[in-house]
């Protein structure tokens, strides 16, 4: 048994995700070599082998890796792959781009956000919605499978002394053209990884109004959130959607406030350990799920509650 | 310029869904079934770059029981031209032997665009159109929110996990569909009447040359851990006294 980790980073530095999944390499037991590709990466590298538990690094740095393109990656990664028995990556955006068509070119399946490793053939993982959880056995020779981070507690950053090794084939994207990205800027931590998180939802009623969240947020070191709904109306950007279709979290506290609590947006936080809920509608699916619910007009409840922690 | 579009037919998004007793599966059984959203979505951008002139026709194809039939005609109500039904008893087929099936059909269609949903709401799969896009050695752009073809490239920009990304993909390509690609268009009752006129075709995986072998097998189904019912607090005070003295996180 061997396995191929994924590293998530962002050529700078080694993504918590990355964490997570490596736990999850533990529990299937076995040497653990990760592949850190992207370019002018070294300094993820060298966090990568300081990374407990982790054998080797592999360190495919160049100019045709910047972007993370899942044409060229995904023939690098299956290239290096065959002989590991699983290939394992975080279930980030990355991860769900790439690995399926790594699978894909060794002829085998993916078993996508495992949340339980039973056996390093047997895992549980979440399906309508985490309406029902699945158990899947794969009888792949090599099982390729993409890691739901909140389900695993993450790897020390530290205690390991992994060596380094150079990959030198280079594959480009020859079809793939990368033209620009907007990246959203933040001095908050990070959705996924965040011990509180703050949500809004479209009773928030516009952009304008997220400054309410924002300082709450500001005042518990808290991650900010959001329904679908309010992402569509354009109150927020696109990364901050929690749901079946965006962010899974799973912070120690989530606060909902204007949400209702529609099925999507619960598959991404009802694993919360305590959820709080702000909602002017005591009927709100919200309140099933939550441990403490407040019905409160948010346009005072919130600033009440900033002001007072 | 053809587009083949890819759509599932799915329990329906509104229906929370529950486990047999005997947890071999979900139950669904009397369960409402619609057009899996994000292949709606997916049907809605193809019949849009029709309507703009950027495409010549748009052909859909399913993979599934009969009953899927209702799936194609529910995208040729919206727009699509023509149907394939690949028939299959099996609807739990593994996401390689989909994407082997899709494969096969756009090596008989040729389109240019190929445009899938990102995800089924039944699997939460999210595995297709890459495994599409490896088979056919086409270049591919998940998660999209914008599709713009220009020349012989689609420009798309992708929602990524810290904002949005762009790529100018060489055309044939395979796209994946996210929530903000478009807001499907409501069809009205003659569009419903003029795609029971629509061509569909069927085919099977026979004849496509695809064996639906499987490497992921379901063992056991269960419902998830329940959540306690929580209390209601009466003011903001009490909320900040609960969190901070009974759960102890702030
Ligand atoms: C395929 C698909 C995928 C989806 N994926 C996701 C997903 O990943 N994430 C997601 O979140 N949704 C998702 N959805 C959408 C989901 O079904 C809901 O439509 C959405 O979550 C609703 O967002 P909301 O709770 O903000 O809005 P609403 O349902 O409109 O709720 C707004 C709430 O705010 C309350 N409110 C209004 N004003 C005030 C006030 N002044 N004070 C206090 N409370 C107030 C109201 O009582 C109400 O409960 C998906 C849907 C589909 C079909
Ligand atoms: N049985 C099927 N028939 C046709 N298309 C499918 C089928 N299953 C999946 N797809 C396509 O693949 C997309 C992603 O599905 P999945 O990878 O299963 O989450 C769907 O939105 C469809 O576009």
């Amino acid at each position: 048994m061997s396995i191929l980790v994924i590293a998530e980073h962002d050529n700078n530095a080694l993504k918590p995700a990355t964490l997570n999944t490596l736990s999850a390499a533990q529990q299937l037991g076995g040497a653990i070599d990760v592949l850190v590709v992207g370019s002018n990466c070294q300094a993820v590298a060298e966090a990568t082998k300081a990374v407990a538990g982790v054998n080797k690094v592999l360190v495919a740095d160049n100019a045709a890796y910047a972007h993370i393109l899942a044409e060229n990656v995904a023939k690098l990664i299956a290239m290096l792959g065959k002989g590991y028995s699983h290939i394992i990556a975080p279930a980030t955006a990355n991860g769900k781009d790439i690995l399926p068509r790594v699978a894909a070119l060794l002829d085998v399946n993916l078993v996508g956000d495992v949340m339980a490793v039973l056996s390093p053939d047997t895992f549980k993982r979440p399906i309508y919605a985490g309406n029902a959880i699945a158990t899947v056995q794969s009888t792949d020779a090599i099982k390729v499978l993409t890691i739901r981070g909140t389900a695993f507690p993450a790897a020390a950053a530290t205690g390991g002394s992994a060596t380094i090794e150079a990959v030198s084939e280079v594959v480009t994207a020859a079809k793939t053209r990368f033209m620009g990205e907007e990246v959203v800027k933040s001095d908050r931590p990070e959705l996924t990884a965040a011990r509180v998180v703050v949500s809004g939802g479209r009773g928030l009623g516009s952009g304008e109004n997220f400054k309410i969240i924002y300082a709450l947020a500001d005042k518990l070191n808290a991650a900010v959130g959001a329904s679908r709904a309010a992402v569509d109306a354009g109150f927020v950007p696109n990364d901050m959607q929690v749901g079946q279709t965006g962010k899974v979290v799973a912070p120690e506290l989530y606060i909902a406030v204007g949400i209702s609590g529609a099925i999507q947006h619960l598959a991404g936080m009802k694993d919360s350990k305590v959820i709080v809920a702000i909602n002017k509608d005591p009927e709100a699916p919200i309140f099933q799920v939550a441990d403490y619910g407040l019905v409160a007009d948010l346009f005072t409840a919130v600033p009440e509650l900033t002001a007072k922690l | 310029m053809k587009i083949l579009v890819a759509i599932k037919r799915v329990i329906d998004y509104s229906v929370k869904v529950r486990v047999k007793p005997d947890n071999s599966n979900v139950d669904l059984a009397n369960v409402k079934m619609s057009l899996n959203p994000f292949c709606e979505i997916a049907v809605e951008e193809a019949v849009r770059l029709k309507e703009a002139g950027k495409a010549s026709e748009v052909v859909v194809v399913t993979i599934g029981p009969k009953a899927a039939q209702d799936q194609i005609r529910a995208a040729m109500a919206m727009g699509a031209d023509r149907g394939i039904w690949v028939e299959t008893a099996d609807t739990e087929l593994d996401a390689l032997t989909v994407a082997k099936l899709l494969a096969k059909v756009a090596q008989n269609e040729q389109p240019q665009l190929l445009l899938l949903g990102k995800q089924a709401i039944d699997s939460d799969n999210n595995q297709t159109g890459q495994m599409l896009a490896a088979l056919l050695d086409y270049p591919q752009a998940t998660f999209a929110s914008k599709v713009v073809i220009e020349g012989n490239e689609a420009l798309v920009t992708r929602e990524m996990d810290g904002g949005l990304q762009t790529l100018g993909l060489t055309l044939p390509a395979v796209v994946t569909a996210d929530l903000r690609l478009n807001e499907p268009r409501y069809v009205k009752l003659p569009d419903i009447m003029k795609a029971k006129k629509k061509p569909l075709d069927s085919t099977s995986p026979d004849v496509l040359g695809v064996s639906l072998q499987k490497s992921v097998n379901l063992l056991r189904v269960e419902s998830p851990a329940e959540r306690q019912a929580g209390i209601k607090v009466d003011s903001v005070d009490a909320l900040i006294d609960a969190l901070k003295n009974k759960a102890s996180v702030i």
